[in-house]
């Protein structure tokens, strides 16, 4: 019996078109019932489908024939399986918790309906991107949840700032599209097909050159996609958009999709183990990078930020070490802890009337407690403390980076230290001390503060009630890592030295921090200043491409070549017709003579060519 | 009885055509213009029937007709346009009449 996935995207689309097409005459409890009733419905048929479905093996329903040339051919087909299992309930249940979080959040902002048609579109396209049983499929959602990004990072555009975000964001994953669009092309030819079963079954015949190839292109799209290094410039910038989107789209989902696509195609980089490697070390190079710029940032959401990087930055470590299912096990833990942190963070920034500036909280424990203690429970989460979710996900991940190369654990280990101090720093400078800020704290409604709640009980419990990696040990061949406990312990402290000494200079000795700072200016300045990667790259690149583009594609190419063509060819045909003017004299007996004087050349040529015969 | 020579009959079609033509060229008066047309276009007829009295055959004759037929018509068309022309200005100068011009 069909299960009927196809009702799992179609459900936001719906939601999409009713609100997007119509809610502008909706009150607001309209809009809100079509849009979260739309995802909850969706969540419902994603629990009633896997519990209808054998998961042992994939289970696909082909729905027609999309493209056919020859022997190629392209279905548009779901399929379920357990990978597409965790995805689903992450991406569904997640979505509609922040669905609901967001009626409170944006109950006082514009565009109401716009906003939640936007993130019901997004639902549609992840829900597409995750259920795609082929790549051509996956891409179609790949480039939608892109849009989506792009439109709600620039929701609020009548800020230039969130346009400029929202373009960067669009135009740095146009780099990774590029290069994931051209592994797709490199698949085809050499595989014939785009269909994951059909690619797969073949990869390991393929010679290892041709993988590597193609899991370096897929991983360009991924590093877009996931904000790796060098394509993470646009991530921290997305937090100009609405707090519930930076919690849906750029902590929890459309940024794991890279993760989840490397992941799915493990049967190509399990044979490409020099892609593998390269991934491994973007991973762990991301991880350690971004963490240090969340060290020193003021701005809540931007500390958020640079630990997503961050945090994608393990999952990269966890697929680039083999360890495939616990790159898919951090990222549905990260999906709980970092988006209750960025909609707690949005709580705070809600209760403080959009004030952002860690500078000017502090002290809001007791201001807002249910907000406080439900981030609480997720920063200790993404600390790795057991038992909280992030520790066994973060440990599954640096262990099997210690079978795989030690040096990575390592640094691993350091970043996770560096994790905890930042996370904390922001929790110790938003909730403890002296309120430095000018307003009247208020704690959000029920609303917000129930998915918040929900939200802090899977961070807590969801590491060992969702044990992931055993779940998927069907799904990925991958080798057994031992259990180390001695690795275990250490990273467990590099967690717990990071706390303590983020409570030693800001509770203890609240001087401490910027005695510190002074004490290594360069050091701070260059950190503060997110390594002036964005003048780097305006410099290197954006500029160059910006002068180039003004001088010599338009001053040059278009005024010159292709607008000085078109003026040639009309000026050339003036020219021609001025002359042709002259006969045109408007008076008849020229005209008459002309046809005389013609008549006598035709006569005398053919006379002299010896006449008709 | 002794014929005509042919060459008689071709002789007198192009003293008319060329007549006709310059008549066409160098007057200056419509009507005139107008009638220079009407010689050049007999003169040919003229043509028409020679040669088909030569080769004994009925083409040229019934080309002839449709000149004849054409030469109504335009008449027709153009002395209506000559009256036309004549009610709107006081002249009948041909030089004259070159509203369409710039």
């Amino acid at each position: 019996m069909p299960m009927q996935l196809w009702l799992i995207p179609i459900l936001p689309l719906a939601g999409f078109l009713i609100n997007g097409l119509f809610g502008r005459r909706f009150s607001k409890g309209i809009v809100n019932a079509i849009a979260i009733g739309s995802v909850v419905l969706s969540f419902a048929w994603v629990v009633k489908t896997l519990l209808g479905v054998d998961l042992s093996h994939p289970y696909s329903e082909k729905y027609f024939t999309w493209i056919e040339s020859g022997a190629f051919r392209v279905d548009f087909e779901f399929t379920v399986d357990k990978l597409t299992a965790v995805m689903l309930l992450i991406v569904t249940g997640v979505g509609a918790l922040i669905h609901i979080y967001s009626v409170g959040y944006m109950a006082h902002e514009g565009g109401y309906y716009r906003f939640f048609a936007y993130l019901n579109l997004f639902m549609f396209f992840m829900l597409t991107l995750v259920l795609a049983a082929n790549y051509l499929v996956l891409f179609v959602g790949w480039e939608g949840v892109g849009l989506c990004s792009y439109l709600l990072i620039g929701f609020y555009f009548d800020k230039k700032y969130c346009t400029d975000a929202g373009n960067k964001a669009f135009i740095v994953n146009r780099i990774g599209d590029f290069g994931f669009s051209l592994g797709l092309f490199y698949i085809v030819t050499h595989f014939g097909s785009l269909d994951f079963q059909t690619v797969f079954a073949q990869a390991a015949a393929k010679p290892e050159s041709v993988l590597t190839v193609i899991g370096l292109l897929l991983m360009v799209g991924a590093c877009g996609k996931s904000a790796q290094l060098p394509l993470y410039v646009w991530l921290p910038d997305a937090m100009a958009g609405p707090t519930p989107v930076s919690a849906l789209i750029h902590a929890a989902t459309m940024v794991t999709a890279g993760v989840y696509m490397t992941a799915r195609s493990w049967p190509i980089l399990t044979h490409a183990p020099a892609a593998m490697q390269v991934i491994a070390v973007i991973g762990v190079a991301t991880a350690f990078f971004a963490a240090t710029i969340g060290l020193a940032q003021n701005d809540i959401k931007k500390v958020f930020a640079y630990s997503t990087v961050s945090q994608l930055g393990y999952m990269f470590i966890g697929v680039g070490c083999g360890a495939f299912s616990a790159g898919i096990y951090h990222l549905m833990t990260h999906a709980f802890f970092k988006a209750l942190l960025f909609l707690g963070s949005g709580s705070v920034i809600h209760a403080l009337s959009g004030e952002q500036d860690m500078r000017n909280m502090g002290g809001l424990r007791k201001k807002v407690p249910w907000t406080y203690m439900t981030m609480m429970g997720a920063a200790i989460a993404i600390a790795g403390i057991p038992p909280f979710a992030g520790f066994f996900s973060k440990d599954a991940i640096l262990l099997a980076a210690y079978a795989q190369s030690p040096w990575i654990y390592w640094v691993g280990t350091i970043t996770a230290g560096m994790t905890a101090f930042y996370v904390f720093r922001a929790m110790f400078l938003t909730f403890f001390g002296e309120y430095r800020g000018q307003g009247h704290p208020h704690e959000s409604s029920p609303v917000m503060l129930v998915p918040l709640a929900i939200l802090a009980l899977l961070s807590i419990c969801g590491g060992f009630l969702f044990r992931i990696p055993e779940f998927l040990a069907s799904v990925f061949q991958q080798p057994e890592v031992p259990e180390n406990t001695v690795l275990m312990v250490i990273s467990t402290l590099a967690g717990v030295t990071g706390i303590a000494v983020a409570w030693l200079m800001y509770i203890a000795k609240p001087g401490m921090a910027d005695a510190f700072a002074g004490s290594v200016k360069g050091l701070y300045t260059l950190v503060y200043n997110k390594y002036f990667m964005d003048e780097i790259y305006a410099a290197t690149v954006v500029n160059p491409v910006v002068n180039g583009s003004r001088e010599v594609l338009w001053k040059g190419v278009d005024v010159g070549v292709i607008d000085g063509a078109a003026n040639g060819v009309g000026d050339s045909a003036r020219e021609i017709g001025g002359v042709l003017r002259l006969f045109q004299s408007g008076d008849i007996r020229s005209y008459a003579t002309w046809v005389l004087f013609g008549s006598v050349i035709v006569i005398v040529a053919v006379s002299l060519a010896g006449g008709i015969r | 009885m002794a014929a005509v020579p042919i060459s008689w009959f071709l002789t007198l079609s192009a003293v008319l055509f060329v007549t006709g033509a310059a008549g066409f060229l160098f007057r200056r008066n419509i009507i005139t213009v107008f009638m220079s047309i009407e010689l050049m276009l007999n003169a040919v007829n003229l043509s028409f029937v020679t040669f088909a009295y030569q080769f004994k055959k009925v083409d040229g004759h019934l080309l002839a007709l449709f000149v004849m037929v054409v030469a109504a018509a335009e008449a027709a068309v153009g002395l209506a346009i000559i009256l036309t022309v004549f009610k709107r200005r006081p002249s009948l100068n041909i030089d004259e009449v070159n509203s369409m011009k710039n």
